[in-house]
């Protein structure tokens, strides 16, 4: 004969379901202190400028495009520290004079960093920019190019 | 638009006429309003004066740029550019002054001025 024996469900009885409740708003009060902070002030990366980025490669480069319009050369700051290119600079706000002014365009500091998944050379990287658009190459090490292994028999 | 057309198997025709269904994306702009006029900043990555078509029409401004795609350098490992044309219609402010407007772009910003006729600009009366 089986007997099921009765048991109280662990953890998950009412105090301990309330419990979690609790702590699970917490958390959101968390989140809306630390990214929200007051109604005015910057949402953290919520409102921050992040240009969108795309990346390519073919057997000898990889090619990073950067959508960045309204930028002079000099505002551009392109680093690459090991396998990780960053592009950052600041976009200043032009003079605006009247008011009623709609603004949806970002101002401000912006990064964006690319982790290059195979070993690339710091010599020679190019970058232009043209009409608002970046483009960085950045050629593969030779170590890490595919390589033909011929097959000798003997 | 026709869509029932005497020759169904057309396949050509077929595909012109999808391919007139272009889709466009929005760009982001800022107007900025004086008593002199306005002035729109709409940014355009990718477009160049030989790309951008401005029309004003019944009283609307449509902004088009066409992006310069060039060839893909390879395969893609990461994409987030969405490699449509702009296009954006703004319905235009009856005081502004349809003759006088210019645009430029440079460096994929778009600015157009739009000045407000001389006879709505807020002026002085003298008292004789």
């Amino acid at each position: 004969m089986n007997i099921v024996r009765y048991q109280r469900l662990p953890q998950t009885d009412l105090t301990a379901a309330f419990d979690r409740f609790a702590n699970l708003r917490d958390e959101f009060d968390r989140v809306f202190e630390t990214s929200f902070g007051s109604v005015f002030r910057p949402l953290g990366s919520l409102n921050r400028w992040n240009p969108a980025v795309d990346v390519y490669h073919n057997r000898d480069h990889y090619t990073v495009y950067a959508e960045l319009p309204g930028l002079k050369k000099e505002e551009i700051e392109i680093s690459l520290r090991g396998d990780t290119l960053t592009i950052s600079g600041e976009r200043r706000l032009e003079e605006n004079k009247g008011e009623g002014a709609r603004t949806e365009r970002f101002f401000g500091k912006f990064q964006r960093s690319v982790i290059l998944p195979v070993p690339v050379n710091s010599e020679p990287v190019s970058a232009t920019y043209k009409d608002g658009i970046l483009k960085v190459v950045l050629p593969k090490a030779e170590e890490a190019k595919p390589k033909q292994i011929p097959v000798s028999v003997s | 638009m026709n869509v029932v057309t005497k020759e169904q198997n057309a396949p050509a025709e077929v595909a012109a006429q999808s391919q007139r269904q272009v889709r466009y994306v929005t760009p982001l702009a800022d107007v900025d309003s004086t008593d002199e006029g306005y002035t729109i900043r709409a940014e355009m990555p990718g477009v160049n004066k030989s790309s951008l078509e401005i029309t004003v029409d019944n009283g609307e401004l449509t902004l088009v740029g066409h992006r310069q795609i060039e060839a893909e350098p390879g395969e893609s490992v990461y994409r987030e550019i969405r490699p449509v044309d702009y296009r954006r219609v703004y319905e235009l402010d009856p005081t502004i002054d349809t003759t006088k407007i210019s645009a430029r772009i440079e460096d994929g910003v778009l600015t157009v001025t739009l000045p407000k006729a001389e006879s709505v600009k807020p002026r002085k009366i003298t008292v004789e």
